[in-house]
């Protein structure tokens, strides 16, 4: 622990479409320990996923360009070539995808596609790699995994299915696991255990996880760090206690006002953040959240021209907001927390 | 599955018999009388009534129709006449089992005609269908991974082509040039490929770069745009996350999926290419299949005309069939009950 395992160093992610650029990304930069959990959280099209595929090196490169640093361990992603990158995939970091039915393919069987997750990397028999897959469906919790491992994805259920991807990305025990959004598509129940069990394979395994998700209670769940992104920059980048005490950016608020909370008696209607995600074609200049802001009459600088920096606001805090920090502060504890 | 392959067994007999019963009720009702396309120019109302008598085609067409189909089954003799059989056996042709009739025309049992006739579709058929086959799966292969690139622009432009040329024109500029003008390849004649295989290739070539050339067409975009879907699907990005080789991703996850609607095709047109390629035979003068079937329609000659809708129609149907079964295989998620 301690040392930087991750490094995302001024990411940029840029698709050129008919349309335009699409700025999918624009210079984020975060880094993880092991042992850590890192929660990215934004709307749909905040740049989410298409960070965690850059990190995998999962862009073609006939469609996006990429350009910043990623360094894992002392290796930077972005400079590697292509044979090097693919080595790494799915045996230094690996990565859990959101819909776990489609992420499978269905015409082979769940153990086949995990036994070629381990024999791309290392030259085994047949046998032990059976051995060693139907242990990993074990352990993330499949009944009769030695029956499981030859059924076909259709004939799993969400949550085993979603079970068998987890077990998929961690049967070469990676340092970095990458999950984009793996609960969305499973029901509440599943999804706790998923989350218990991704949280006790890290303590066992010690891996760093990126945990993607647009869910607040989720990253509440488990991450260590939190990073909010909107319009494909990082606005709010602070240590889980903090962020959930002291947020400090008015996109951040809004998530938390529009999060429905079970352990409050509460009779009001939830409050949606105002307006839609920006296009990323044509940014919103200045701040881009600027149009949705309740609170842009605060800020000492105009918002729909200059464009704030991301800037500490407290310790290992940081937020991107031209309203001043103390201001924030304010308005977080008298308009915001009587809410939550 | 056994029992589903049994059902399907039986579907497809009762399918041939329904197609032999149309056709034959469909011919042998017309106003064509087949027993005057049997005796030539210097016919007598004499020889006509022998020969109409020696066919049978005086009795009803019920009666008729009951004697094919219990030929197809326990053969059968022509003429059917138990006196000439007892007093000249010698002038009997026996037809044996299955049989598919007496050519009016060539004055022989057709099976004959078609045991001269199939080898030589079956060899082009085959020949063509690996070519075509190759070139059209590689094509879309190729074309789908450059997408919009120079490379994607050829093959399905040049497939558009390949697909407006018609057959006929193919063959004979494939005729004219490489095989008459330069000598390159031989001029087509049929060689068994049991006698000379290399022979057997060098001559059938021509044929084979013709179908493959018009049918390779149609597969190159069937390949590339299931190709292009697939690679696009969640399980392809899963698969490059595990760090799969390219070509491993490419041929074991992505074509496996097209491999469904490429069966699909290739079943049903191959099973209709064994029936004879009427055109190709002709540009290059084969006599196959479907260089007899046009014979047959040509001069009217019935008996043949309905034994060949049944091999044509008995063979589209058993492809469909395989392929039908081949889901099965392919496909996990098909459950064959």
């Amino acid at each position: 622990m301690g040392e930087k395992f991750l490094r995302v160093n001024d990411l940029h992610v840029h698709f050129p479409t008919d349309d335009g650029l699409v700025k999918a990304v624009d210079g984020l930069s975060f880094d993880l320990e092991k042992g850590t959990t890192l929660g990215i959280v934004g709307e749909s099209g905040s740049g989410k996923s298409v960070t965690s595929l850059a990190i995998m090196g999962l862009h073609r490169h006939s469609r996006a360009r990429v350009s910043g640093e990623i360094w894992l361990d002392d290796v930077n992603l972005l400079e590697i070539e292509d044979e090097e990158l693919r080595s790494l995939r799915g045996r230094k970091m690996a990565m859990i995808f959101q819909d776990p039915l489609s992420a499978m393919h269905p015409y082979y069987t769940v153990g086949k596609q995990l036994t070629e997750a381990i024999t791309v990397h290392h030259k085994v028999s047949k046998a032990d790699a059976r051995r060693t897959v139907v242990d990993m469906l074990g352990r993330v919790g499949i009944p009769n995994p030695n029956r499981r491992f030859d059924q076909y994805p259709h004939e799993f259920s969400g949550g085993m299915r979603q079970r068998a991807m987890i077990a998929m990305a961690l049967i070469n025990d990676p340092e970095l696991l990458i999950a984009d959004e793996p609960t969305t598509a499973l029901d509440v129940t599943v999804q706790a255990q998923i989350l218990d069990l991704m949280r006790s394979l890290q303590d066992e395994f010690g891996s760093a996880i990126i945990m993607i998700t647009h869910d607040l209670g989720v990253v509440a769940e488990i991450a260590d760090d939190v990073l909010v992104m909107y319009g494909g920059k990082c606005v709010e980048y602070a240590e889980l206690d903090d962020a959930f005490h002291q947020p400090d950016h008015p996109y951040t608020w809004g998530l938390m006002t529009s999060m429905p909370r079970l352990d409050r008696d509460r009779q009001e209607r939830l409050v949606p953040v105002a307006g839609n995600p920006p296009s990323l074609i044509n940014v919103p200049p200045g701040c881009a959240f600027h149009p949705r802001c309740a609170f842009r009459e605060y800020s000492p600088l105009p918002c729909d021209s200059v464009v704030p920096e991301l800037l500490q606001s407290y310790p290992k805090h940081d937020s991107r907001c031209h309203i001043p920090v103390p201001k924030r502060a304010e308005l977080f504890s008298e308009q915001i927390a009587p809410k939550l | 599955m056994f029992y589903y392959i049994l059902r399907r067994l039986a579907s497809v007999v009762v399918m041939v018999f329904l197609i032999t019963a149309t056709t034959f009720a469909l011919f042998f009702a017309s106003p064509i009388d087949p027993a005057r396309y049997t005796c030539g120019k210097n016919c007598t109302p004499t020889i006509l009534e022998g020969n109409r008598k020696a066919l049978g085609f005086d009795q009803p067409v019920t009666v008729q129709y009951g004697k094919f189909v219990a030929g197809l089954f326990v053969g059968r003799d022509f003429p059917d006449n138990e006196e000439l059989r007892t007093q000249h056996p010698e002038q009997i042709v026996h037809c044996s089992a299955p049989c598919l009739g007496y050519s009016t025309t060539q004055h022989r049992p057709i099976n004959d005609m078609v045991s001269e006739a199939w080898p030589i579709s079956l060899s082009i058929a085959i020949g063509a269908f690996v070519l075509w086959m190759t070139l059209g799966i590689g094509g879309g292969i190729t074309a789908a991974l450059n997408k919009g690139r120079l490379a994607d622009r050829a093959i399905v432009g040049s497939a558009l082509v390949g697909f407006s040329l018609p057959t006929f024109f193919v063959g004979l500029i494939l005729l004219t040039f490489p095989a008459i003008k330069w000598g390159w390849v031989p001029i087509p004649t049929f060689v068994p490929f049991l006698t000379n295989p290399a022979a057997w290739a060098a001559n059938l070539i021509l044929p084979w770069i013709t179908l493959a050339f018009f049918f390779a067409a149609s597969y190159v975009r069937l390949t590339r745009a299931y190709m292009i879907e697939t690679m696009s699907e969640d399980y392809i990005r899963t698969a490059n996350a595990k760090g799969v080789a390219r070509w491993t991703v490419i041929l074991r996850h992505g074509l496996r999926s097209v491999l469904t609607p490429i069966v699909t095709a290739a079943g049903l047109d191959l099973g209709g290419l064994l029936g004879g390629a009427i055109i190709t035979e002709s540009v290059f003068s084969l006599h196959g299949l479907g260089y007899l079937a046009v014979n047959s329609v040509t001069y009217m000659d019935l008996p043949t005309i309905v034994a060949m809708v049944m091999i044509v129609s008995s063979f589209i149907v058993v492809a469909n069939m395989l392929v039908d079964i081949a889901y099965g295989f392919i496909d996990p998620r098909v459950k064959v009950a």
